[in-house]
């Protein structure tokens, strides 16, 4: 029990971290902003590798296996399609 | 390393990695600072990732390079390649990737703590939240991403019983949750789980109009940050739970921004269809009847003596891929020292900021792209304003008619311009089925043809004049 609630709030601690952050956003980066929380979101990796590197049961291996590619593939692709778009609105100004 | 200390490291790289994460985001405050962000939060990636592979668990690493290398080869290259067009499918597929990883993450780990111990219930409770979100996340995103590509099977995809069938399923919901949470049979249980939230979560989004297409996207990016969340309550992982809560947070904001630029409920948006019950096309053909078309050499008269001109973009404008154009015609402008301003409506578009980022990669300056709430102060002041495809947030109707289903909508003035030049290709009606009066205002002349063409038309109709 004590760690559920080490958990919760830790979650909503950062919630309003994010909520202070993020409102400070202007419209203009909010696809940038999408698809860098893309990116941050396969922080999801980090379960993956464990699920996908421990050899306790194949199914896990299995399933942890394709959480890391897809996870991998956030991660990839969503810090550079973000690091294009930023490019973008940076050029002439 | 004693076991202990191991793990103590690891959760110390973790609050580093979320430390470099919010820093990240804060710097998507401006421009200037976004790209140093950026990296920042990769880095913040690199140190999580790195500790993790320290992790007692993981006793062959084989699996996971190459799990990375596949990974980072298919996002790489999706990256590098994709045409800036395709941007909203490339957001709700990483959506949808985040959601799905979730589901085997969670699911993974079921098998892995049931085959040895006990099970507490509120690791349960998680596991049934990270296949409920997960899969509703994938699941609703594979819709959007058909919706952008205009599958149109999508259309004709009809369940039955309307908005009960989605109450149905969820209440059918209830019975593998419980039995998950019963702890019996956990694994099978959650499969049944994910099995039935996928197809609520097709269900659920498959009824969505494009209009409402934005809110759709900043929810679902909302959904897969929250089942990061889920699932870090099920593997007691400190920054699963804090990426989670910040890319939650981060899509929620998104949502109500969305909502509030239609003046309309995430409920609304969710359980009921837009435009189909108002009177459409009751007197078009009356409320038409003074309209005023016009050719670009009579724009590219006016503009002669023009000192302000403002463009309002819409979907239409990404369809026509008519960016680039807009930029030689904002460009030509500036260059007679005309003041060319860009008038963004926060829901223009098939997601948020989806205008900004087409007119950036034309070249477009930051600081010539203005939000609703600043350009509409001075529209009174602007000589022309020149909107190309957008319909209903510029419809004046949500101002004057409050029988209109867009009635309260925020919309960009346009229509208080001295001259508005609307580019279109007909007089249809946009995403809400309803008529604009702005079409046959006094003040406005209609550009008819292809959003590119027209643009093209007049760029070359003010270099011959």
């Amino acid at each position: 029990m004590e760690i559920l609630v080490t958990g919760l709030t830790i979650f909503a601690l950062a919630s309003f971290v994010g909520f202070e952050v993020i409102t400070k956003i202007p419209a203009t980066l909010h696809t940038p902003l999408m698809s860098g929380s893309n990116a941050i979101s396969g922080i999801i990796l980090t379960g993956a590798l464990i699920a996908a590197g421990s050899e306790k049961s194949t199914t896990a291996t299995v399933l942890g296996f394709f959480a890391v590619i897809l996870a991998t593939v956030n991660v990839v692709g969503g810090f550079f399609v973000t690091h294009r778009m930023l490019a973008m609105f940076r050029k002439k100004d | 390393m004693s076991n202990e200390a191991l793990d103590a490291f690891i959760n110390f790289a973790y609050l580093i990695a979320a430390v470099f994460f919010i820093v990240g985001l804060k710097g998507l405050t401006h421009p200037r600072t976004a790209v140093r962000g950026n990296f920042l939060g990769g880095a913040g990636m690199l140190i999580a990732v790195v500790a993790t592979l320290l992790h007692r668990d993981i006793v062959d690493p084989k699996l996971i390079f190459a799990g990375i290398a596949i990974g980072a080869v298919i996002g790489g290259v999706l990256a590098v390649k994709i045409n800036m067009k395709v941007v909203p499918q490339l957001v709700a597929t990483f959506n949808g990737f985040g959601g799905i990883a979730s589901v085997f993450v969670a699911g993974a780990e079921a098998v892995r703590d049931t085959e040895s111990e006990v099970v507490a219930t509120q690791t349960l409770v998680a596991l049934v939240a990270s296949g409920i979100i997960g899969a509703v996340t994938f699941w609703g995103s594979l819709v959007a991403i058909g919706k952008f590509s205009e599958l149109d099977f999508l259309d004709r995809l009809k369940f039955p019983l309307g908005q009960w069938f989605n109450a149905l399923l969820a209440v059918l919901l209830l019975l593998p949750a419980a039995w998950c949470i019963n702890g019996t049979q956990p694994v099978v249980a959650y499969w049944l789980v994910v099995l039935v939230a996928s197809i609520l979560g097709v269900s659920l989004v498959v009824r969505i109009g494009g209009a409402d297409m934005p809110v759709v996207v900043a929810l679902l990016n909302s959904l897969s940050g929250l089942a990061a969340a889920a699932t870090g309550f099920v593997l007691q992982n400190n920054i699963l739970i804090i990426t989670g809560a910040l890319v939650g947070a981060s899509g929620l904001i998104l949502t109500q921004i969305m909502c509030r630029a239609m003046n309309r409920t995430l409920v609304s948006v969710l359980f009921t269809s837009f435009g189909t019950e108002g009177s459409s096309s009751r007197d078009d053909a009356g409320l038409y009847a003074t309209t005023k078309s016009t050719s670009a050499d009579e724009v590219a008269m006016m503009l002669d003596t023009a000192r302000r001109v403002v463009i309002v973009p819409g979907y239409g404008m990404a369809v026509a891929q008519a960016q680039h154009a807009v930029r030689d015609l904002s460009d030509l402008l500036e260059s007679r020292g005309i003041t060319v301003e860009f008038g963004i409506h926060p829901v223009a578009g098939r997601m948020p900021g989806h205008m900004n980022v087409l007119l950036a990669e034309a070249n477009i300056r930051y600081d010539q792209m203005l939000e609703m709430q600043n350009i509409n102060p001075t529209m009174a002041q602007v000589d022309m304003a020149i909107v190309i495809g957008a319909n209903d947030v510029v419809n004046p109707s949500a101002r004057t008619d409050p029988s209109s289903p867009i009635a309260g909508m925020p919309i960009i003035d346009v229509d208080k311009a001295r001259t508005v030049v609307v580019i279109k290709r007909s007089l249809s009606p946009g995403f809400a089925g309803i008529a604009n009066p702005l079409f046959a205002a006094e003040n406005t002349l209609m550009l008819f043809g292809d959003g590119r063409q027209a643009v093209q038309d007049l760029v070359a109709a003010i270099e011959e004049g």
